[in-house]
């Protein structure tokens, strides 16, 4: 990271995220930027089980929803937001272990399917049991917290708010990829029976991996309602799952940067494109179709192989020699 | 003390009985060959000795300890190392890494979040050692991809033996190989020290005959023949079974 032009991108980009509520000014542009960073700290929570863990999860959404809902509930009956916020959290880590205890029976298609059934057992949850989520009428959330003092009423604050979520998201996702268990868990995903066999305890990994993704799923699943002010049972609804899947397979998954690209290209869609395309939900879907087939690795490492086969080959038309193949591997 | 004893272990899939009543005994620093035709139970029973599957009966003892119901994973901690037949490495990841992480299996470094694999340099440096004991050290920081069927035996190999064995089971390491690399990894062999208790299945008996000192043929999951090299090539029932007249 502290080499050359890697550090310098770096800089730029957390320069130019810090420095945007001045150049966008609108706030309604700042409030897309708001949604930008939370669902890539949702997306980069899923990355972990889909990209690392090579577990695909069509229930992410419940585990998002339940951070959401029992937040939301606990201010309704008059706890603080520190409580509510910790309580929600802890809730969220006891679900994901259930979740896990449960999927982690399968893998593969199995695994899909049991998330599936586990997601849309929240959805009903929220939508039936009307007693205690309010059923299709939500849940509402009158005030934002204010940490040191600050408010996070306006579009602005709230804004440095998430992004200051959003980074530490990013640093836990780049220490865990780095860390000895971040190998561990990409090793399950590669070659599950041979790390058993190396004395890995591959359904422990994989489930310290899910609570690990939940606790984030979790973490922008509150962002999300604070950012509202409201829940209802679309958060917990089969396309949010499939929403936050898709930015992670467009952006690129196993990658630092892919879902965060996923997430902007699919909340941008949502608020931006949608104001001047009704069919908005077709120019997303032939998006998905030109990055699955011209970058099936998705939008991130798609663009830097692009970019690297363009750099080499203007370097090697004058001389016309040692062109080397290029090799995209994951981390 | 027995390093190995089998007992009695039975297990079959579905109708079919593919470990038969299977007993042995492996002393301490033996070689020991399991040969038999193709489907006669060899790599199954290396699946139960391994904990990979569990067996319908029986039991199995390392060094006199019962680790029968002892969970797959746990045995690489009591001193059980194996190799595939079927070439089973991390494929995204250089030879290095991959004897990296034959390494951190063992350590409680594995379950560390807050460290940089990387920079682990103790166990890096011996999967280096690990790697110049087969003859990789000049190629470690290669991708596997890059890297030949003979060299990724190799480093099947050097991943076990990163491990440390007690028990050190192999599973048809001569499988697809060049006459060169024959010889190559049968070096490799001839310098497992002598602590090590190896045990190999082998499906071509020339291959490895002069390498062991005992013995064991296998014919549809039962034990037929099973003595030293001489017994177990003059028992008619080897030729009969094995040979084929």
């Amino acid at each position: 990271m502290r080499s050359g032009p890697r550090y310098a991108a770096a800089v730029a980009a957390l320069a130019l995220l810090v420095s945007l509520p001045l150049w966008v000014g609108n706030t309604y542009y700042i409030n897309v930027a708001s949604q930008i960073l939370l669902f890539a700290v949702f997306a980069l929570a899923l990355n972990v089980l889909v990209g690392y863990a090579g577990l695909v999860s069509l229930g992410h959404a419940g585990l998002f929803a339940i951070a959401g809902y029992s937040g939301a509930l606990l201010l309704q009956a008059g706890y603080g937001h520190l409580v509510a916020n910790s309580a929600a959290l802890i809730i969220t880590l006891a679900a994901s272990a259930i979740f896990a205890a449960l999927a982690l029976r399968s893998t593969g298609i199995g695994f899909l399917m049991i998330t599936l059934a586990l997601g849309q057992i929240v959805w009903g949850v929220a939508y039936r049991w009307a007693s205690l989520t309010n059923g299709d009428n939500g849940v509402n959330v009158t005030t934002r917290p204010a940490p040191f003092g600050i408010s996070l009423a306006n579009a602005p604050s709230f804004y440095f708010a998430t992004l200051v979520v959003f980074l530490v998201a990013l640093a836990s996702m780049a220490v865990f990829v780095r860390s000895p268990f971040g190998a561990s868990v990409r090793g399950t995903r590669d070659q599950a029976l041979r790390m058993n066999a190396l004395g890995y305890n591959v359904w422990l990994i994989r489930f310290l991996a899910i609570t690990f993704s939940g606790f984030w799923a979790g973490v922008s699943g509150l962002l999300f309602v604070y950012y509202n002010q409201f829940v209802s049972p679309q958060v917990s609804a089969l396309t949010a799952s499939a929403e936050v899947l898709l930015m992670v397979i467009a952006g690129g998954t196993a990658t630092l940067f892919g879902p965060i690209a996923g997430a902007a290209i699919v909340v941008i869609m949502k608020n931006v494109v949608s104001a001047y395309v009704e069919r908005w939900n077709l120019v997303l879907g032939v998006i998905f179709v030109v990055i699955i087939s011209f970058m099936p690795e998705g939008l991130v490492p798609g663009t830097v192989r692009l970019v690297r086969w363009a750099w080499q080959t203007i370097r090697a038309r004058p001389a016309a020699t040692d062109a080397q193949p290029i090799e995209e591997r994951r981390p | 003390m027995t390093a190995l004893a089998v007992n009695a272990l039975c297990k079959s899939f579905g109708g079919l009985q593919v470990t038969a009543n299977v007993n042995l005994a492996v002393e301490p620093g033996e070689r020991r060959l399991i040969i038999g035709p193709n489907g006669a139970g060899k790599t199954t029973l290396f699946n139960l000795i391994t904990g990979e599957i569990a067996p319908d009966a029986g039991s199995i003892l390392l060094f006199g300890q019962d680790i029968t119901r002892v969970a797959h994973h746990r045995r690489p901690h009591l001193g059980m190392a194996r190799t595939y037949q079927i070439i089973t490495l991390f494929g995204n990841d250089t030879i290095l890494r991959n004897v990296t992480l034959a390494l951190l299996g063992l350590s409680p470094l594995r379950w560390s979040l807050f460290k940089d694999l990387d920079h682990q340099h103790e166990l890096v440096g011996r999967a280096r050692e690990a790697l110049a004991r087969v003859g990789l050290d000049g190629i470690a920081d290669r991708p596997l991809a890059q890297t030949s069927y003979g060299e990724r035996r190799r480093v099947e190999i050097a991943m076990a033996l990163a491990q440390d064995p007690k028990v050190l089971l192999l599973d048809e390491p001569f499988a697809g190989l060049s006459i060169d690399e024959r010889r190559e990894v049968r070096q490799l062999l001839n310098a497992i020290p002598r602590e090590v208790t190896v045990i190999m299945i082998e499906h071509n008996m020339d291959v490895a005959l002069d390498w062991a000192e005992r013995i064991t043929l296998l014919h549809f999951g039962e034990v037929i023949v099973e003595g030293t090299r001489a017994e177990v090539v003059a028992n008619p029932r080897t030729r009969e079974v094995y040979l084929g007249h």
